[in-house]
């Protein structure tokens, strides 16, 4: 730790001399100029600037993963072929779910925004283990190489379940591809682990549990999902890989192994995996909500005690993804009404947020739009899980583009939408430059708007009927796939938009204050951006993160901020 | 009464639902309706409520740190919307649990068809020796069970006019049953990715009124030149002739013969190193270590593949496994032997002579003894399902048909089973069309 640390610290340390005892806070050099060169942010151990290098990775894989989609909804255009064959289309929904999944929705917000701020939410100076934080990016990195390499080299055709014993005889290179993936696991373990200890024991003086603020609450709970699931996934890839690879057998049925056995354990870990990538997402609108409405939320206790409900339940509820797979009627039940439990803990979230406006004072800044558009498709999508958990509705659903359009609803409507609003929310802080809100709200609502009309004809596709991974189709569903694709492009270009707003900023906005949103989370005591370790004081956390009873040199003074 | 058909079109026309061909389809549309209706009102209530704030409580002038000090909402108000929601929750899983389970438990009289899938098309087999590529032909009016499993990879047969989907895989069978109103063709879609070509594993349901249904049966048997057979390998062909047909309880002796199967089985209850097959279908019967069985498809496939997996309390572990051995449709042939033997009692003597020939079902069975225990207690409570419309076409009840002579009267010479050639209990031998065909309108 001894010699980076010195290396980072060195630059500010020489300005150490400089530095004013009075609590004028934008002199010395910030995280991002506290050191130079490629080297200086390859070998960092910074964890704004892995959360940084993150960003970069994540944005690659997002943008990589949407250029798949537009061309599977191009080819899904016309029932017949359009652009590519059958096999390149296999390939590309395969393609586009493992890069959505694991290199995108499963880092996006804990690695981006967890990294960077849930550090400075406790109050400290970094994560717990800072060389564990950086090499869990470049296992990612790794891992996403060797899909993405294997993809190119003639790809898996599996689609991003492996459904045995499919996967087992998939005449495509499904080995590399599950290896890959069971690399991007070690990276999530170990950026999980990082943070329950960060949690656990690097909490600044004064902190209770009770009040850490809910974007750590949130990615606290996710990081016990992590740890706890992603093994998991990795033991299920590996046996995948082992019956592809060498004809083991453990789930193909010719040779004595059970195909179905695949699918509990690969549920078991996957229908957590949805709440890793939607938790974090309910973390953010934790923030934005008591930011923007300038009010304590609702009730702490009910945001964080569901929090952790649905990391737990979640465990419960696998068996739903299989009720048309031949598991009992008695199992089907137990499953059904465990996955209410879910609908239930996230209903007290919506309804926790959604009163937190009431008697605030609310911004409609470009979070607050991305918050209002998470609200209404996260409470559709998430009804339309109610309906899926429904065994009987279930079965004319299950594997069509019903299901399509239910979780793309949560996992673009929830978490991209909430990835959006934390990257609006957080510019400031992680850049210290402001956004043009104009353009922003621009994007919010053109991604709202060609959301809505991507995925909207997909719940009507999946009750005429529509199986997914469908190359062709019958000629009755296609006007409503033109709409989807219509909608598909629309939404690439909201989100090109909104990418573009925040790079023009990020080198020509204005320069941001240490709160411009003048909201009284830990995050906003320091300066945007903030010095190399948070706080050239450490804080003391002991006052409530949505007191909005205080005004902001009140809260300053309690924390010790300097 | 005209008034809810309407609403339930129409609502079914918003909703872009396929039309409700089976008789389950209507009260699943009823619950997904209410559902969905629920669904749009809770997101749009919870949409207008946030509106509604943002319009009254939207920041006007500075921040004013007092007005926070206005009491938060109580958390009891919480309380009641999340109970709330649960019990709303809780009431649409139970309606959905008790539709679940009709949808999954055929019931007992359905008419049997066995569906082998695989990359990338549909085959079906019935009974009577008829099969059929792609195009599965159903009696209307008559629950049909489909016994379903995969030569290759997972698939999942899907009709969305039905409203039923269930996985096909391979090494194990799964059913699935439905009722079709009225004649007509409805699409079958393979719902579970299974490679390259999965979109185009596509069929159809013809679902004919129950004369076209026995014609179609019997014009099955008389295309025996056209159809494939069974068996293609000509070792295996037998006496029969490698292209001539078989009812599957017929195919099943032969294969009992042939595997050895007969060696330590016997089809007349007389005890042997195996269980007799007499009688056994259906039972429930206890297992070494604990615990008792039912005797249904799973687990006679089971004890074929695995045999060491359960084993019957009574007898030595030492059945061989037949994985790898035995092809899907001799599988299905073998179950639909142990089946058709399921009234044999156990311990009669060899010589009997026709000692069923008038216990064999009349039509119409409804009023037999279980045959079928494999559906306890869940039963498709209001259950006349077609039953009335098959008898008075002049077809067989779906057990007759396959009901073979009586164990007593299976001599196994070297060849087989010599077995008399026709199913008795009604149903016509094979080669000709059923008598009473031509009475059909």
């Amino acid at each position: 730790m001894s010699p980076p640390e010195t290396a980072l610290v060195a630059p500010a340390a020489a300005d150490e001399p400089e530095i004013d005892p009075l609590p004028s806070l934008d002199d010395g050099p910030d995280y991002l100029r506290a050191g130079k060169g490629v080297a200086s942010w390859l070998n960092t151990r910074d964890h704004k600037r892995i959360a940084l290098l993150f960003y970069g990775a994540v944005l690659c894989t997002f943008m990589l993963g949407g250029v798949f989609a537009l061309a599977l909804r191009t080819e899904l255009l016309t029932p017949g072929r359009t652009i590519m064959d059958a096999t390149t289309y296999n390939r590309m929904f395969t393609l586009h779910g493992i890069t959505m999944v694991w290199l995108f929705l499963i880092p996006s917000i804990p690695n981006v925004f967890g990294n960077f701020i849930l550090p400075i939410q406790l109050g400290a100076r970094d994560l717990a283990f800072p060389k564990l934080n950086l090499i869990s990016f470049y296992v990612f990195v790794i891992g996403a190489l060797v899909i993405l390499g294997g993809m190119f080299a003639g790809g898996a055709d599996t689609g991003w379940t492996f459904y045995t014993p499919y996967a087992d005889s998939s005449p495509t290179r499904v080995v590399p591809v599950v290896t890959g993936v069971f690399i991007v696991g070690i990276s999530t373990i170990f950026t999980g682990l990082n943070f329950i200890v960060t949690v656990h024991k690097l909490r600044a003086p004064g902190m209770r549990w009770s009040s850490i603020p809910l974007f750590t609450w949130a990615i606290y709970g996710v990081s016990i999902i992590m740890v706890v699931a992603t093994p998991v996934l990795g033991m299920a890839l590996a046996l995948v890989g082992l019956d592809h690879g060498l004809g083991l057998g453990i789930f193909d049925p010719a040779v004595g192994g059970d195909p179905v056995l695949f699918q509990h354990i690969f549920w078991f870990y996957s229908h957590p995996a949805v709440y890793i990538m939607i938790l974090p997402a309910m973390g953010v609108i934790s923030e934005v909500v008591p930011t923007f409405a300038h009010r304590r939320p609702a009730s702490y206790t009910a945001i964080a005690v569901s929090t952790i409900g649905i990391a737990v339940v979640g465990f419960l509820t696998w068996g739903h993804h299989m009720f048309s797979a031949g598991i009992s009627e008695l199992d089907a039940g137990f499953f059904g009404v465990l996955s209410m439990f879910v609908a239930v803990f996230s209903a007290i979230k919506v309804f926790t947020w959604t009163l937190t406006l009431r008697r605030g004072q609310v911004k409609l800044n470009a979070p607050m739009l991305y918050f209002f558009a998470f609200l209404f498709l996260f409470v559709f999508g998430g009804m339309t899980g109610v309906a899926l958990a429904t065994q009987s509705l279930d079965l004319h659903w299950t594997d069509t583009y019903f299901v399509v359009a239910h979780f793309h609803f949560i996992m673009v409507g929830g978490s991209v939408t909430a990835f959006l609003a934390g990257a609006h929310y957080w510019f400031p802080k992680m850049f210290g430059k402001i956004y043009n809100e104009r353009f922003a709200t621009v994007g919010a609502i053109a991604v709202f708007i060609g959301f809505c009309l991507t995925f909207v004809p997909q719940f009507l596709l999946g009750n005429m009927g529509m199986p997914r991974r469908y190359y062709s189709y019958p000629e009755r569903f296609q006007w409503l796939h033109v709409l989807s694709t219509g909608g598909a492009f629309l939404l690439g270009g909201a989100l090109l938009l909104a990418l573009g707003n925040l790079l023009w900023a990020l080198k020509w906005g204005p320069h941001a204050p240490a709160n411009p949103w003048d909201s009284r989370s830990y995050e906003w005591l320091t300066t945007s951006p903030p010095p190399p370790h948070n706080f050239r004081v450490t804080p003391t956390l002991g006052y409530d993160p949505y007191d909005y009873s205080l005004t902001e040199e009140e809260a300053r003074e309690k924390a010790r901020a300097r | 009464m005209n008034d809810p058909a309407s609403v339930n079109d129409w609502l079914r026309t918003m909703l872009f639902l396929p039309p409700q061909a089976s008789t389950m389809a209507e009260s699943i549309d009823h619950l997904h309706m209410l559902v969905i209706l629920t669904t749009m009102a809770g997101s749009a209530a919870v949409g207008l409520m946030a509106v509604f704030f943002v319009i009254k409580y939207r920041h006007k002038g500075p921040q004013k740190a007092e007005r926070d000090r206005a009491p938060t909402t109580p958390p009891r108000v919480e309380w009641a919307l999340a109970l709330g929601l649960f019990g709303l929750f809780f009431g649409l899983w139970v309606i959905g649990f008790m539709q679940f389970v009709r949808l999954r438990v055929a019931p007992p009289d359905s008419y049997d068809i066995y569906v082998t899938a695989k990359q990338w098309m549909w085959k079906f087999a019935y009974q009577e020796g008829a099969h059929s590529i792609t195009t599965l032909y159903v009696p209307a009016g008559r629950p049909v069970k489909l016994i379903m499993t995969s030569r290759d990879v997972i698939h999942s047969f899907y009709v969305p006019d039905f409203r039923i989907k269930e996985d096909v895989i391979p090494g194990r069978y799964t059913t699935l049953w439905f009722e079709v109103k009225e004649p007509g063709v409805h699409d079958i879609l393979c719902a579970e990715y299974c490679g390259t070509n999965h979109s185009t594993m596509r069929g159809q349901v013809v679902a004919l009124d129950a004369a076209d249904f026995a014609r179609f049966l019997g014009r099955g048997l008389d295309r025996t030149a056209t159809a494939a057979p069974f068996r293609q390998e000509p070792e295996v062909a037998t006496s029969l002739g490698p292209s001539a047909p078989m009812s599957l309880v017929r195919l099943g002796q032969q294969v009992a013969a042939q595997q050895g199967c007969l060696r330590c089985h016997t089809l007349d209850g007389t005890p042997h190193i195996g269980p007799t097959w007499a009688g056994l279908w259906g039972a429930t019967v206890p297992l070494k270590g604990g615990g008792r069985v039912l005797v249904d498809e799973a687990y006679l496939t089971e004890s074929m593949m695995d045999p060491m997996a359960r084993i019957r309390d009574g007898y030595q572990p030492v059945m061989p496994t037949y994985l790898g051995r035995l092809r899907p449709a001799e599988t299905a042939a073998l179950i639909e032997l142990i089946k058709s033997l399921a009234e044999v009692r156990g311990q009669e003597p060899m010589q009997a002579t026709l000692p069923h020939a008038d216990e064999t079902m009349p039509a119409g069975a409804i009023g037999q003894p279980p045959p079928q225990p494999a559906q306890p207690l869940l039963q498709h409570a209001p259950a006349p399902p077609g039953e009335p419309a098959a008898a008075s076409q002049g077809l067989p009840p779906p057990g007759a048909v396959v009901m073979p002579a009586p164990a007593g009267h299976v001599t196994v010479g070297p060849n087989g089973p010599v077995a008399p050639n026709g199913p008795v209990g009604g149903a016509p031998p094979p080669g000709q069309p059923p008598p009473l065909v031509e009475e059909a309108p």
